[in-house]
């Protein structure tokens, strides 16, 4: 069974040689690559995570890191206490209200390039305690999230098939030209407004310039 | 003598100084010398030692602890007000979340409460799954708990590897019977939900049964170690009469000496007709609390054995238990029972309408935590870290 | 141990100015309470922590409850003689009154030292709005000291002679009490494809920013109260 329709694939390789021409080079003791393929290449195998486990997905990404999953083969072991060190930040675990101004702190304080996964339910919408007065509907209302993953929690391997995808995000980023990889603009923001403890709420309960809620398609 | 004079090759180190005591300076003493200021150090809520978003204000002269403020909240989920406006059923997988750990006991808790307050009575081959659940679950518990204690003293990882080893075996287990590793959602007013096949008895069986040779090579690391003797030994004394009045419960409390263990005063599901022994500490200190964990894995193996080899035949869901349209009279019941880190308790008022009036966690985690500052005064700092590690503490009980 | 019965009639024997009721508990679990007095609350809890025969020295739960002021209304039938001569009739009368609401701490209370329990005593405040006080325990158990704080945060209700009482789980900031039945969230509406609940209550105030209600593919999931039409 051949698909007619070829889809787009989301993360194309970077580099104009296509895999088949790397591969005869290689065959002939040649190896031919772009600087941008080598500096994505070693960014994307030694992605160092920032330690932040929020709650129960925390213990899966614990889980990830064990022998049985092994998080390791994709370079991603060191797990930095210091936000200074890592280039990613995988959110796990319901973030509330009271520690949102704190993620966007720690987000600040991660230089760039980083990324950031919002892993399981919660970080991603506010998950099972959307309702919550101190609940925040999802951390993509202060800092942009490269990549989600659905679960509640996402198994150790939902985790490294997100990493995965981040890894072919991270391949296909380009280092110059109109659509330049976000880290080598200057005109966009790296660090991002803190909230404040309101009376009632965050002020501002979501950055608009970061997220903005869906619309509803209009069905005639 | 001026100190420049002290060799640091000399064998007469403990001889003594130009000024303090036989033992060398205090820190009293260095502080009135060169007057410095204390030190106030926000711990967490981002912080290595994986316990989650608690925070502790931490206020140090030099490297003691002068004043410690711990603080919550950062994990505030709202569980009870969404408890109010959800069915009673529709709360337990809540309840998975709250200690994710050991959810198979927590459900246990709020199944035991809603039983309480309903009269609801539960068939002995669920009361036998009941048990044999949560005490794997202890098992998965305080082994994932010495795991993470040796992190906080220092030994990166490996004990936690070997520690999830296990976990991985007993989650397994628990995939396989109720479909989720952590969050299970297994327990009903009235029994259980699945289950289990004889192959899932034979499998748990032998994990059992193999579970001793792992608690013998994890020993044989790790307690005789002699740094971790005098990184835990005399440290965060807990002194039994405060314990009880700070409403502590669980391996903390009973590493004091104080017998209490509510598998055994209040005799709740099957627990009386089984035979096992309560350890109790002798010291109070961080050494003993890490040894009840180890303790008490022993006896829950010898309770999973019993309960394996009794188990009966028979349904695991009272025949007259409503599961849908379920409204409970209107009332209130407090049910508790012994889970892996203390007591948890359900209290639950009912005015007769499908969602409960008030819903509330007796939190044990929140409640060992009244004397940490009390156990921490006059340590140093990395102290502190590993004497929060030997509470045991899961954030998501904490704040709820 | 001692019944409730017994206990109370100890404690009004004991302190005779004290005012002790017994609360009865309607369900299948029969948890009696003692409904305790706020001003003599202190002295009781003392006596119940000390004495021989009880030791209650660990106190396992503090818990706030919220009852909002209720409006019952009473029927009343009279009969009333047919002017036209015929036979009486009955005419219902309603009269609607309010009994007041209060707020209510609850502890469980059980004994390490001769293992039994519980006994539960509650405290009621005089009414939900400026008379919230009530006398702290954890001079007596220091078990009540993080729980109190709880209560205060979420409730509302301000604990005497509590050594630190700030909030705990919410921030400082912070102004209202969330647990309390009239607490009413921040109106932070996101779209959703399948509104329910109150999400739909929000969903149609904020109709002008959403046409998610025309077109025939998003109907709610639950059917639709009288009193939520547009």
């Amino acid at each position: 069974m051949s698909d007619a329709v070829k889809k787009p694939d989301p993360f194309p390789a970077a580099g104009n040689i296509s895999d088949a021409e790397r591969e005869d080079l290689r065959r002939n003791g040649i190896l031919m690559t772009s600087f941008e393929e080598l500096y994505n290449w070693g960014r994307t195998n030694s992605i160092w995570p920032l330690q932040f486990g929020l709650a129960c997905c925390a213990i899966e990404m614990i889980a990830a890191a064990t022998a049985r999953f092994d998080i390791a083969r994709f370079g991603a072991e060191i797990f930095r206490p210091s936000p200074r060190q890592a280039d990613l930040m995988i959110v796990s675990g319901t973030v509330t209200n009271k520690m949102a101004p704190q993620v966007v702190r720690l987000w600040n304080q991660m230089p760039e390039p980083k990324y950031c996964i919002a892993m399981g339910a919660c970080a991603i919408s506010g998950g099972p305690f959307k309702q919550g007065y101190n609940v925040l509907k999802g951390i993509d209302r202060f800092i942009p999230v490269d990549i989600y993953i659905p679960g509640c929690p996402p198994r150790p391997e939902a985790l490294l098939n997100g990493l995965i995808e981040l890894q072919k995000k991270m391949k296909g980023e380009k280092l110059t030209g109109p659509d330049a990889a976000r880290f080598t603009r200057a005109d966009m923001p790296s660090e991002f407004p803190i909230p404040a403890y309101g009376a009632h709420d965050l002020e501002p309960p979501k950055n608009d310039s970061v997220w903005t809620p869906p619309k509803p398609e209009a069905k005639a | 003598m001026n100190p420049s004079q002290v060799s640091g090759f000399s064998p007469q180190l403990s001889a003594p100084a130009p000024f303090g005591g036989p033992a060398g300076p205090t820190v009293r003493q260095v502080h009135d010398q060169f007057h410095g200021d204390l030190l106030e150090v926000s711990m967490g809520p981002q912080h290595p030692s994986t316990h989650g978003v608690f925070r502790m204000v931490v206020t140090l002269d030099g490297e003691q602890i002068v004043k410690l403020k711990p603080v919550f909240g950062y994990l505030h989920r709202n569980h009870e007000k969404i408890a109010e406006n959800t069915t009673y059923l529709a709360s337990m997988p809540y309840t998975d979340r709250l200690d994710y750990l050991c959810s198979m006991s927590t459900n246990w808790a709020y199944a035991l409460a809603v039983e309480k307050l309903a009269g609801q009575a539960v068939p002995e081959r669920a009361q036998y799954l009941r048990i044999i659940m949560a005490e794997l679950t202890r098992l998965v518990n305080h082994s994932c708990l010495v795991g993470f204690l040796f992190n906080d003293l220092g030994t990166s990882f490996t004990p936690l590897l070997y520690a999830f080893r296990e976990r991985e075996k007993i989650i397994d287990l628990f995939e396989s019977l109720s479909g989720s590793r952590m969050m299970c959602n297994y327990q009903r007013f009235g029994g259980c939900r699945v289950d289990p096949t004889p192959e899932w008895i034979a499998a748990a069986s032998a994990l059992v049964d193999n579970f001793p040779r792992f608690l013998d090579e994890y020993e044989q690391m790790l307690t005789g170690n002699e740094i971790m003797l005098a990184r835990t030994q005399g440290i965060g004394r807990l002194d039994p009469a405060h314990a009880v009045n700070a409403g502590l419960t669980g391996p903390v409390l009973r590493a004091s000496g104080v017998d209490y263990d509510l598998r055994k005063v209040d005799g709740y599901g099957f627990y009386p007709k089984f035979d096992f022994r309560v350890p109790l500490g002798a010291h109070g200190d961080t050494y003993d609390r890490y040894m009840m964990r180890i303790l008490e894995m022993r006896e829950s193996v010898k309770i999973l054995q019993q309960a394996f080899k009794e188990l009966p035949a028979g349904p695991i869901m009272d025949p007259k238990a409503k599961l849908r349209g379920f409204r409970p009279k209107a009332g209130e019941a407090y049910g508790r029972l012994e889970s892996p880190k203390g007591e948890l308790g359900f209290y639950l008022i009912s005015d007769g309408s499908p969602n409960p009036y008030r819903y509330r966690v007796r939190p044990p985690s929140l409640i060992n935590l009244t004397l940490l500052e009390e156990m921490c005064l006059g340590h140093t700092i990395a102290d502190s870290v590993v004497i929060l590690g030997s509470i045991d503490i899961v954030l998501g009980e904490v704040d709820r | 141990m001692e019944t409730l019965e017994q206990i109370r009639d100890r404690l009004v024997a004991r302190f005779p100015s004290a005012q002790v009721t017994l609360v009865t508990n309607p369900g299948a679990a029969a948890e009696h309470s003692l409904l305790l007095d706020a001003t003599h609350a202190h002295d009781l809890a003392l006596f119940l922590r000390d004495d021989p025969a009880l030791r209650l020295d660990y106190c396992s739960n503090v818990t706030g409850v919220d009852w909002p002021d209720k409006e019952i209304t009473d029927v009343t039938k009279t009969t009333v003689p047919d002017p036209a001569g015929g036979p009486p009739k009955i005419v219902e009368s309603k009269t609607t009154r309010l009994q007041p609401g209060y707020l209510e701490a609850v502890y469980h209370l059980y004994s390490m030292a001769l293992k039994h329990g519980p006994v539960v005593i509650r405290m009621r405040t005089a009414n939900r709005s400026d008379a919230v006080a009530l006398p702290s325990l954890t001079p007596v158990w220091r078990a009540c000291d993080f729980q109190e704080r709880e209560v205060y945060d979420l409730y509302g209700i301000i604990f005497e002679r509590h050594p630190d009482l700030r909030r705990i789980l919410m921030w400082d900031e912070f102004k209202d009490h969330p647990m309390r039945k009239d607490y009413v969230e921040p109106d932070d509406y996101e779209w959703e494809p399948t509104a329910h609940g109150d999400v739909l209550e929000r969903a149609k105030a904020n109709a002008a920013t959403a046409e998610n209600l025309k077109g025939g593919n998003l109907q709610p999931e639950v059917p639709q109260t009288p009193e939520a039409k547009p």
